[in-house]
């Protein structure tokens, strides 16, 4: 779970992190009442959305007069603000924070994650704030300064002092700065935090230690014991497939393809996504829909996917194991009269009483393609997806051009449709082509 | 032969009286050998009570000494069972398995720090984890027995049912298993992919491994650089997730691209490099594995 940025700095006050002061707006007048609440001649608006990127996107402005407070939040309340981390729709801005301005006169970092490779919070600090820490990371890593805490102990002041030292602090603030150090990390540690940032942390004119800014991320599995946090969730800020899918215990997550699928298990589903990409396809999600495939949860987790416009047609791979075919049979029956699905739907299940269950799919007299394994369960999802298409394209030899680099996100239409279109009809499926398909991936990777 | 469990090992169940501990007790004890071998439960407000004929103590220590169980399977709430693993721990048994998911990370960070600090030498599966099961001796945990068959490959993964995949796979070429062992999909775990290795290195019994992993962390990376140097035996692999987006938890919480850092295309590539052969499609994993055996 991720809060905004003013409700984070009110935790971090709590726990005696020095931050500006500022009230949290709904409107453009209280964000001028606020101003004024504050008084001063310097401040600042920012939007408060939970993705990164905001100044950049123009939804941080500085305002000397009150007039100038009045029109950036005019301007910023309500817009649609894109960042590199809301993708190009951008977010729409519903909350402000206006806080009085800063002397600033150096910018720093400081954050906390969880490492796992020594399984203690490791504290991250640089010289360099204000900057994208991942760039940073890449580009000059012995600006980061990582001090791996002992939980027995919490941080000490003298690690502390040490690491306030290294990112550049003057000796007669390292004592505050070490304070606030360890109040950051007692703040994470009370809260069940999984990522705790600072960016920037600055040292003002007057020789003080900042949090200019705030982003706290929470383990999901710790909310249990955080009422006052879970409090301050904002449905606003996520996407609301999402929610409606954690009411029914399904994991969801949206991407940018157009195939749906429905998986038990979440290294299957990855391994299921994957598999519909390698064989030219795109995923419209990652859906995990947990051990109990059953007919209600099915249903919910079909109604999900087709909310989604872009959704084509579903694939569902169900590894059985205990729980037997024929029950997830009859579930995807049920489900599919239920939102009377209009899309090709192909169904892998693998398990205890297979055949009964193909028998099942089969009596129904619904148009639902059988899979025996993850490839072909691949291959006719993606044929499915063409065939429905029946674009009179002529039929092509199809041609191995590697892709070019690998991207961060699916994209919606991937340009090797063509190729695998010709391929799936002018063949059956085969192993070989399996193992095309494992060349042009392998030819990729060396590319 | 086998790693970590067989026909010998003697278990117990902590969180045995709940509806999940129940039901894989159950199966779990139906399967094999497991009647002989799950001797106890334990709940502390059950002391004196029995579980379909299976005696239930009031604490990890009484259920270990009153039957000479070594191995605890767990299947305690969240909230608990931390304090689970480590009462198992403090028992000194050779190795607690969590099959909990959903437990704090926060947790785990104090037990694990716990058990470095004094020194521990209980081994801890999980938490997150299906299990671990030796075909035709020992099932403990929730992973569907009939699926596996006895046999000389090693399976060691993050995930579970891409673990029933890949051994479905294994069982219908015809290839056995001779454990396969689920490390959980928590970020902060007992057993991981190299410790997992360096046990099917020793063991004679073992011809081959098929290591499973997922985006997210950099444990795939460090035991191929482990196999690279010191593994004896073939390894073949895959990783899920190369589809996955980055900052997004998928499913498993330890599951998440962060920074840049945890993705499949990098994880295969070092892999690639140590010298475990890499499928990208998972319906290939069975077969690749065939390619390796002499």
């Amino acid at each position: 779970m991720k809060i905004h940025e003013y409700q984070g700095k009110e935790l971090f006050r709590k726990y005696g992190v020095v931050t500006p002061r500022g009230f949290p707006c709904f409107t453009v007048d209280e964000a001028v009442e606020a101003a004024q609440r504050l008084g001063g001649k310097v401040w600042v608006v920012k939007a408060q959305i939970h993705a990164g990127g905001r100044g950049k996107g123009g939804g941080v402005k500085v305002a000397k007069t009150l007039d100038e407070v009045r029109t950036h939040a005019k301007r910023i309340l309500g817009m649609q603000l894109v960042t590199h981390q809301t993708g190009p729709q951008g977010q729409k801005v519903r909350r402000l924070l206006v806080e009085e301005g800063a002397d600033i006169r150096k910018e720093l970092y400081v954050g906390l994650v969880v490492d796992r490779g020594t399984q203690r919070v490791a504290l991250m600090a640089s010289s360099e704030g204000g900057m994208d820490i991942e760039e940073v990371a890449a580009k000059t890593p012995e600006r980061i300064h990582k001090v791996f805490v002992d939980p027995a102990a919490g941080l000490t002041d003298s690690e502390g002092r040490g690491v306030a030292r290294t990112i550049g602090i003057p000796d007669a603030a390292l004592g505050q700065a070490s304070d606030l150090l360890r109040a950051l990390y007692r703040c994470f540690w009370e809260v069940d935090a999984s990522l705790v940032e600072v960016n920037p942390l600055i040292l003002t004119g007057d020789g003080r230690v900042v949090a200019l800014d705030s982003k706290i991320n929470f383990d999901d599995n710790a909310l249990f014991r955080h009422e006052d946090i879970v409090a301050l969730r904002d449905l606003d800020e996520e996407d609301p497939l999402e929610i409606e899918a954690s009411k029914y215990g399904l994991s969801y997550i949206s991407l940018d393809g157009n195939i749906g699928c429905m998986v038990n298990g979440a290294g299957l589903a990855m391994a299921t996504m994957d598999t519909i990409k390698l064989y030219g396809g795109s995923p419209a999600n990652f859906l995990d829909v947990g051990g109990g495939a059953t007919a209600d949860r099915v249903t919910a987790a079909f109604k999900i996917m087709l909310s989604n416009p872009k959704v084509k047609a579903i694939l569902v791979n169900i590894f059985g194991g205990i729980m037997k075919c024929d029950t997830i049979a009859t579930g995807v029956v049920a489900a599919a009269r239920e939102v009377k699905l209009a899309v090709p739907l192909v169904v892998r299940m693998k398990g205890t009483n297979e055949d009964l269950g193909k028998k099942i799919l089969k009596d129904s007299g619904l148009p639902i393609i059988s899979a025996d394994n993850m490839a072909q369960a691949g291959q006719r999802i993606v044929a499915a997806i063409e065939a429905k298409k029946a674009t009179p394209k002529p039929l092509r030899k199809p041609k191995l051009i590697p892709k070019p680099k690998p991207k961060p996100k699916p994209k919606p239409k991937p340009k090797a449709k063509p190729r695998s279109q010709a391929k799936f009809r002018s063949k059956p499926p085969s192993k070989a082509k399996a193992k095309t398909a494992r060349k042009v991936a392998a030819k990729r990777k060396k590319k | 032969m086998s790693i970590l469990v067989n026909r010998n090992s003697r278990v117990m169940t902590q969180g045995i009286t709940g509806n999940t501990g129940q039901f894989h007790t159950r199966t779990s004890r139906d399967y094999a050998n497991g009647r002989a071998c799950f001797v106890a439960g334990v709940n502390p407000k059950k002391a004196g009570e029995n579980f379909e004929g299976i005696p239930i103590f009031g604490s990890v220590r009484d259920a270990k000494e009153q039957t000479g169980a070594t191995v605890s399977v767990i299947y305690v709430p969240p909230p608990y069972a931390a304090a689970a693993i480590w009462e198992a721990v403090e028992a000194d048994l050779a190795l607690a398995i969590c099959i909990t998911e959903g437990i704090p990370v926060r947790d785990m960070i104090e037990v694990r720090d716990r058990m470095r600090k004094q020194d521990r030498k209980t081994l801890l599966l999980g938490p997150n984890c299906p299990g671990v099961i030796t075909p035709e001796e020992l099932k403990i945990g929730i992973m569907p027995g009939h699926i596996h068959r006895k046999g000389r490959v090693g399976v060691v993964s993050r995930s579970g049912t891409l673990t029933y995949e890949a051994v479905a796979q294994l069982t219908e070429l015809g290839i056995g298993q001779s454990t396969a062992v689920g490390i959980g999909g928590d970020p902060v775990n007992g057993l991981k992919h190299v410790d997992v290795l360096k046990l099917f290195n020793d063991d004679p019994d073992t011809d081959a491994v098929i290591m499973i992993g997922e985006i997210g962390g950099s444990d795939e990376e460090a035991a191929a650089e482990w196999v690279k140097k010191n593994m004896k035996k073939p390894v073949v692999g895959f990783i899920a997730g190369v589809t996955a987006p980055p900052g997004k938890r998928m499913g498993h919480a330890g599951a998440i691209i962060s920074g840049g850092k945890g993705t499949a295309q990098e994880k295969l590539a070092v892999m690639e490099a140590c010298g475990i052969k890499v499928t990208r499609n998972p319906a290939e994993m069975g077969r690749l594995l065939k390619s390796v055996l002499r």
